[in-house]
């Protein structure tokens, strides 16, 4: 592996458009579920062992070789909103788009072609490691970081928290989240065998319930 | 006092009479679990599972199997609430649920809710297999402990599978032991009633539901493929009653 490049792709201004979506930390601010950098480490505790597992599952299994196609559709499966469907669809097509000028690949372009209106994001996140020489751990860490990181800058952009705090919760989740990882590489490692059935399915009802009164939100700071 | 784990299977299996009615050449259940036909309306029969001992208690292992073959129309309700409760035996408790539904065949699922009590360790998987042209309706309700006690632990996994292709996969862990932020504002925020309602029919693919919340704790979620999720959640069973009632009268309007 190339520790440079996960640098590269882990990076918060890697173009991807990340940044517009809140990974439902908004939907959790309006509805006064997170007020403080306590309340937002467990929001964001939560959203790691629930999306967060599932999406480094899915990343290192595509990294790992295994049919997009059926990552994609456990991907759905998993994903019971709608809304939520849709921001991983456009994050994958804007991740896809980023990758392919990164790290040009067949692979890459093959899910392109396979997925025009965009596949998951840690389905395209998985194949862009694949991509740029990384391994399944990587992938997963990229997801795992992101699951935590995102809902973390995105409350300070809305209570105005501040980022020192915000960074603090992302690095006391930091072991939790390398478990995770470890975690979600053991059942990606299944999938050969076992089919995406052995992929975790872990669920945060709320998330999945708020996203769909955000995505009906007239004015909104963030897509999802 | 049990001295060992139980292990006990119930099974139904519902078929079509060639009379427009349905009969259940299979109906038998062991230990605590005792399906009993009552009467049906229409051409459906209906079963009512009823607990005949306490549990599941650690280190039970209950599997309950309902199969609906082509045109039968089954609805299977429970006596009462199920109350998991702590064991003398380690390893937890585990419940699987394997129901499968035939082209044509129509299966109500709908138990009362499963208590988790205090102590208690309960593992439960439901997997729903059904053909293209089935229909379904699957309700669960989980309610984390009894009134003003602790959660127990539990790990709830529920699966549909429509013509072979999943289109629900989600898996709740909560309670003591369970991953961290279980409780926290991403997954119940304190709330202690979760419930899924499943819907599934060649009808939502004619005519799609319109995803959306219904109110502050649950939501509409069509799923990719000819079926509906409410996903809710409450502080308590009877709200939480309520609210999967009410969505399932909104979304059972008759099909056009």
């Amino acid at each position: 592996m190339s520790r440079s490049a996960l640098l590269v792709l882990a990076d918060g201004r890697f173009p991807a458009g990340g940044h517009a979506h809140s990974g439902g930390a908004e939907a959790a601010v309006a509805a006064g579920r997170i007020t403080d950098a306590a309340s937002l480490e467990d929001f964001c505790r939560g959203r790691l062992h629930t999306t967060g597992l599932v999406s480094a599952a899915l990343a290192a299994s595509a990294a790992l070789g295994a049919d997009p196609a059926e990552l994609d559709a456990a991907a759905d499966a998993r994903t019971p909103s709608p809304a939520l469907r849709t921001a991983a669809r456009r994050l994958g097509r804007q991740l896809l788009r980023a990758a392919r000028a990164t790290w040009p690949s067949d692979e890459l372009d093959g899910l392109a072609r396979r997925f025009p209106k965009g596949a998951h994001q840690p389905v395209v996140l998985g194949l862009t490691a694949r991509a740029a020489g990384l391994g399944p751990a990587d992938a997963a860490h990229c997801a795992v970081h992101e699951s935590v990181s995102g809902p973390a800058t995105a409350t300070v952009r809305l209570l105005g928290l501040d980022p020192f705090d915000a960074t603090a919760v992302s690095a006391r989740l930091a072991p939790e989240a390398d478990r995770v990882v470890e975690r979600a590489v053991d059942a990606a490692r299944r999938v050969a065998g076992e089919g995406v059935d052995a992929l975790p399915a872990a669920s945060a009802p709320l998330l999945e319930i708020l996203a769909e009164a955000h995505a009906g939100w007239s004015v909104r700071l963030f897509a999802s | 006092m049990r001295t060992a784990g139980v292990r006990a299977l119930a099974r139904i299996h519902a078929r079509a009479d060639g009379r427009g009615g349905t009969c259940l050449p299979v109906l038998d259940g062991d230990g605590p679990l005792a399906p009993r036909r009552t009467r049906g309306s229409g051409g459906e029969a209906h079963v009512v599972l009823v607990g005949a001992m306490s549990g599941p208690l650690g280190g039970d292992h209950l599997t309950v199997r309902a199969d609906v073959e082509p045109g039968a129309r089954l609805r299977v309700g429970s006596a009462a609430a199920t109350i998991a409760l702590p064991g003398r035996h380690p390893g937890g408790a585990r419940q699987d649920v394997t129901l499968t539904v035939a082209d044509g065949g129509e299966l109500h699922w709908l138990p009362e809710q499963l208590i988790c009590a205090q102590g208690s360790d309960l593992t439960v998987t439901t997997r729903a297999d059904l053909a293209p042209g089935a229909r379904l309706v699957l309700r669960e309700e989980q309610i984390l402990g009894r009134a003003a006690e602790q959660p127990g632990r539990l790990l709830s996994r529920l699966t549909v599978r429509i013509g072979g292709r999943t289109v629900l996969d989600q898996e709740l862990a909560c309670g003591p032991g369970a991953t961290g932020g279980w409780d926290g504002p991403a997954v119940l925020a304190g709330r202690r009633a979760v419930g899924q309602l499943v819907l599934v029919g060649p009808e939502f693919e004619v005519r799609p539901v319109g995803a959306g919340p219904l109110g502050e704790d649950a939501a509409v979620l069509p799923l990719a493929g000819p079926a509906v999720l409410v996903s809710a959640v409450a502080t308590d069973a009877l709200r939480l009653r309520r609210l999967l009632d009410e969505a399932q009268d909104r979304l059972a309007a008759p099909s056009v």
